[in-house]
């Protein structure tokens, strides 16, 4: 009985759906919004790849936002697991030594790759206003290059200090190039530097140093992230 | 059009797999399976910023962790 209930619910609710999304113009020009960002973009802000000019200019203030929603989950998981790893390292002193070593192929390759990957990381975000990619995508690359290293070499670990002074400093950066546009236009994150011209690495004006910190920031909070569920450093 | 209905079809069975599984390493391979199938698709319908987000952290890093996790607790499910 319950199950005809379920299957009754389900329909309906797939009924609607269906009627739902068929009234949505789908590939028509009709949206307005995004045929302004589409048709004045590169004008107004400078930036050839159009995602990068809404989520920077447009919408830089929701990317404000969505940078400490991850900072808060960041911390979160670093308040849970610290408070774990206390319990654990009494139990777990004199089976120190058991990690062992990854096999030669991974270590050799991670030793050449990781350059690369990091290289690959900063390419993807200092190009974020020219090229697909941006903050996110570069610093989710290059956090899983300092993966590939947590998984070749078991016993070391990423400086946790400096790790977070880079982290922190780049989230002010963010918060400080957007009261220089409050002080200089008058609103929070005005593109208050020269646009350039289009097409070059320096153009857009803010959108390339913002996209930098960004890409700092969620690298390091990622590889943070894996440490801490790693449990490595002391 | 026909590679991405593959695509597609590839990516139902892997995803019914997943669930399936009682080994949960290979459902999180599996997992990590459906999302680099996925970024390909979002790279045909032309959202290379997207496809770039989902390889990276829905392939790479979201597999480690799950996988971290499964080393700390159980392997199978019971």
């Amino acid at each position: 009985m319950r199950r005809i209930i379920g299957l009754i619910v389900l329909a309906v609710i797939a009924v609607g759906f269906i009627l739902t999304f068929s009234q949505i113009p789908f590939g028509k020009d009709k949206i307005d919004v995004a045929n302004y960002y589409i048709k004045k973009g590169i004008e107004e802000t400078g930036a050839v790849n159009i995602v990068t000019s809404v989520v920077l200019n447009y919408r830089g203030f929701d990317t404000l936002g969505e940078i400490t929603v991850l900072f808060i989950a960041a911390l979160g998981l670093g308040a849970v697991l610290f408070v774990e790893r206390k319990v654990q390292k009494r139990a777990s002193d004199n089976q120190e030594d058991k990690t062992k070593n990854a096999s030669l192929i991974l270590r050799t390759g991670s030793h050449l790759l990781f350059p690369l990957i990091l290289l690959f990381g900063a390419y993807i975000f200092v190009h974020g206003h020219l090229t697909p990619g941006g903050g996110f995508q570069g610093g989710a690359v290059i956090a899983s290059g300092f993966l590939l290293m947590y998984l070749a070499f078991p016993k070391q670990s990423i400086n946790k200090k400096s790790s977070s002074v880079v982290e922190s400093l780049s989230g002010l950066v963010f918060v400080g190039i957007g009261l220089l546009g409050l002080v200089f236009s008058g609103y929070f994150l005005t593109n208050f530097l020269p646009k350039g011209i289009p097409n070059t690495l320096f153009s857009a004006g803010i959108i390339p140093i913002i996209y930098i910190a960004v890409g700092l920031k969620v690298g390091f909070e990622l590889t943070g992230i894996i440490d801490d569920l790693l449990g490595r450093s002391r | 059009m026909i590679f991405q209905l593959i695509l597609i079809f590839i990516m139902i069975i892997l995803a019914v797999a997943a669930v399936i599984f009682k080994d949960l390493i290979n459902a999180v391979v599996t997992c990590a399976a459906v999302s680099l199938i996925t970024s390909i698709l979002f790279y045909f319908l032309q959202a290379p910023d997207v496809a770039m987000a989902e390889a990276a952290i829905g392939a790479g890093l979201t597999t480690a962790i799950f996988i971290i996790a499964i080393k700390k607790t159980e392997r199978y499910e019971k």
